[in-house]
């Protein structure tokens, strides 16, 4: 595939607003997990929970599209200038031929969620305020970001569970190879809501502890919440060598099991190599893999046998939810940023919170940061329904 | 680039549409269109174990999806696929809403594992052992435009064989006064980059700025103005005429997604 550089990237979790703060939790191995004290979910584990999205105004003129998830995505945008880089975007290539691609798993739902309770209590009905297009809908969040950032190209919102925000980085390569538009606004936007932490409860996916990925005790999720932004362009003589390209995308399905991964991750490993057909490298170039690692037994067991299967056990990698959080639809994007960082600064996050590694996993997996030379880096992001996508992403120079 | 692929092999499904062959006949005119509810059968593709678990929103996309590919005459298993749907399935969403409102808040794990947007993505791939890319996306009403552009521009960059499933399920009231969508309506067409024995028609899509075409006949018209997925029509109702023209689909704002047909005949 043609290389996109990163042209302006962002990305808010409960480990930062922006990349300095990020870059500087990561630095210091700092988890940003508590004891879930979210609106009045009494459930007894721990959340990635960002303080102050409740805070977020939204511009007046979007004032119908209020809610947690939207109030993120604009406590995000705010960050790092990146409404000033698309400003520049838009006026270089205009508004119609740059795309906004969103994943999220479950948009503005916990305003549904929240309007279930104040039902008309003589004929069901839900409050006339509630506005379903604007805040529930899954493109919710791509009209928003849209419309925030006074772009008027293809939008729409890609929904592929805890995938969903890798995957819109395949959305945009294949619309800007096909000259259908110049350049793209990606990302991942998911908020807390009642439906994931109740949901993965009832399947007993979360942990009650903060989640430890790769950890011989680990047993289970930390549900947190995140937005993440990538400006995508066509390199240009301007990309420096410290730019970022996103040089493959791999997509696959398990074809297995709704709810659980392939035992043996075979729908991780063809979304693997597909990455790194679509990037032309072999498996020995990429320098570390950010792992989607989310702490639940079989997930972590499926993709080191899915990654031992394509790196060999030497490559290093880690799984940054233990200071995130699963950020669910938002973690593709998250994680690329993040992936991002690595490569500017020359440096490997070591996973936190694990203690004991599971001698049965054969993965390199670093519990302390390694400051080290990262030119290529591979990113996971799998998936309800055995949905899977691998980014590459590379240094420009 | 050209965003064009050949149409081959359409599935229906929709009140008062029980497959492609008798919608076709209605949507040229061979026979008066009469609502009916739609119905749905339980997929006799999926494991039984799996049967058991799916809503009406993955009965309805695995349907039309399956007789698509049939009609085709091409393996499930060998297309990438692109499952485009505005609130996916409206009960299941319904149920769980309800469940987090009471006291208890007891949420069936199989409801929140169908809860996801690309549940019929994932139950299709289970059904078929379809392992290429499946995405699962969501533009409220432009749904079927969205899903088409993604769908053709994959056909027009990796020269791949696609099968693009758009669907929409009616939510149970609150939502359904919020959201009125009437009845479960979904299509679905293999998308291929040449013609094949089973193509029925080449097309090609622009983004205009024109209004989009309706349809002559008020229920139909009823049922493309009130279902995102049903916004397929016009092109649908071109490809069944089998004569050439040009069709404008409701996209975002004020935007169509400009389609040329060229039956091949």
């Amino acid at each position: 595939m043609q290389s996109l550089v990163l042209q302006s990237f962002t990305t808010s979790s409960c480990i930062g607003l922006g990349v300095a703060q990020t870059l500087d939790s990561l630095s210091s191995s700092r988890s940003g997990l508590k004891r879930c004290n979210f609106e009045t979910v009494d459930i007894d584990t721990y959340i990635g929970e960002i303080a102050g999205v409740d805070a977020a105004q939204l511009p007046a003129e979007l004032s119908r599209f209020d809610c947690r998830n939207n109030r993120l995505a604009e406590l995000a945008l705010r960050q790092d200038g990146f409404l000033d880089a698309v400003s520049q975007s838009r006026a270089r290539w205009g508004a119609r031929r740059i795309g906004v691609f969103i994943g999220t798993s479950t948009s503005g739902i916990l305003e549904t969620e929240v309007a279930y309770r104040h039902r008309d209590p003589l004929t069901g009905a839900l409050p006339v305020a509630f506005d379903y297009g604007a805040t529930q809908n899954s493109f919710s969040i791509a009209d928003y970001v849209r419309r925030r950032l006074k772009l008027e190209g293809p939008a729409m919102v890609v929904s592929c569970a805890c995938a969903s925000s890798a995957k819109v980085f395949g959305s945009a390569r294949r619309m800007i190879e096909a000259g259908l538009i110049d350049a793209a606004v990606v990302g991942g936007v998911d908020s807390l809501c009642l439906t994931t932490l109740y949901g993965f409860h009832s399947l007993q996916l979360s942990s009650p502890a903060p989640c430890r990925p790769f950890d011989v005790a680990r047993d289970g999720i930390s549900i947190g919440e995140a937005a993440a932004f990538v400006l995508l362009e066509p390199p240009s003589d301007a990309t420096a060598g410290d730019d970022v390209l996103v040089l493959g995308v791999g997509e696959s399905s398990d074809a297995h099991h709704m709810s659980a991964p392939h035992p043996e991750g075979h729908g991780a490993r063809r979304a693997m190599q597909s990455a790194l057909a679509a990037a032309k490298l072999e498996p020995s170039s990429i320098d570390y893999i950010n792992l989607h690692g989310t702490g639940t037994p079989s997930n972590d067991r499926s993709e080191s046998l899915a990654v031992a299967s394509v790196f060999g056990p030497t490559t290093p990698s880690s799984s940054t939810k233990g200071a995130t959080g699963h950020t669910l639809g938002a973690a593709g994007a998250l994680e690329a940023v993040i992936c991002a960082l690595a490569l500017q600064n020359d440096f490997m996050p070591g996973g936190v919170n694990t203690l004991r590694l599971d001698p049965t996993l054969t993965t390199h997996y670093l519990t302390e940061n390694r400051r080290t030379q990262v030119s290529r880096v591979l990113s996971n992001s799998f998936g309800f329904g055995g949905t899977n996508c691998s980014l590459v992403f590379g240094l420009a120079g | 680039m050209r965003l064009a692929a050949y149409v081959s092999g359409v599935g229906l499904l929709g009140p008062g549409l029980p497959d492609w062959e008798t919608a076709s006949d209605i949507l040229r005119g061979g026979r008066d269109y009469t609502p009916a509810n739609t119905v749905l059968h339980t997929p006799a593709i999926l494991p039984a174990a799996e049967r058991r678990r799916t809503g009406r929103a993955v009965k309805l996309a695995l349907a039309v999806a399956l007789e698509a590919t049939t009609r085709a005459g091409v393996a499930p298993a060998d297309l990438a696929s692109v499952f485009s749907s505005s609130g996916g399935d409206g009960q299941n969403c319904h149920d769980l809403c309800e469940a987090l409102a009471r006291a208890d808040r007891e949420v069936s794990p199989t409801k929140f594992a169908n809860s996801v947007h690309n549940a019929a993505s994932g139950y299709w791939g289970i059904a078929t052992a379809a392992m290429r890319e499946s995405n699962a996306l969501c533009a409220y009403d432009a749904s079927f435009c969205a899903g088409l552009l993604e769908a053709l521009s994959q056909v027009a960059v990796d020269t791949e064989s696609i099968l693009l499933v758009t669907y929409d399920t009616e939510y149970p009231e609150p939502l359904r006064s919020k959201r009125p969508i009437p009845d479960a309506f979904g299509a679905a067409m293999v998308l291929t980059p040449q013609r094949i024995a089973t193509s029925l028609a080449r097309i090609e899509a622009t983004i205009e700025d024109l209004p989009a075409d309706t349809m002559q006949d008020p229920q139909l018209e009823a049922l493309r103005s009130s279902t995102p997925a049903a916004r397929c029509l016009p092109l649908l109702r071109r490809i069944a005429m089998q004569e050439p023209g040009t069709i404008a689909l409701e996209y975002l704002d004020d935007s169509s997604l400009v389609v040329s047909v060229a039956p091949c005949v």
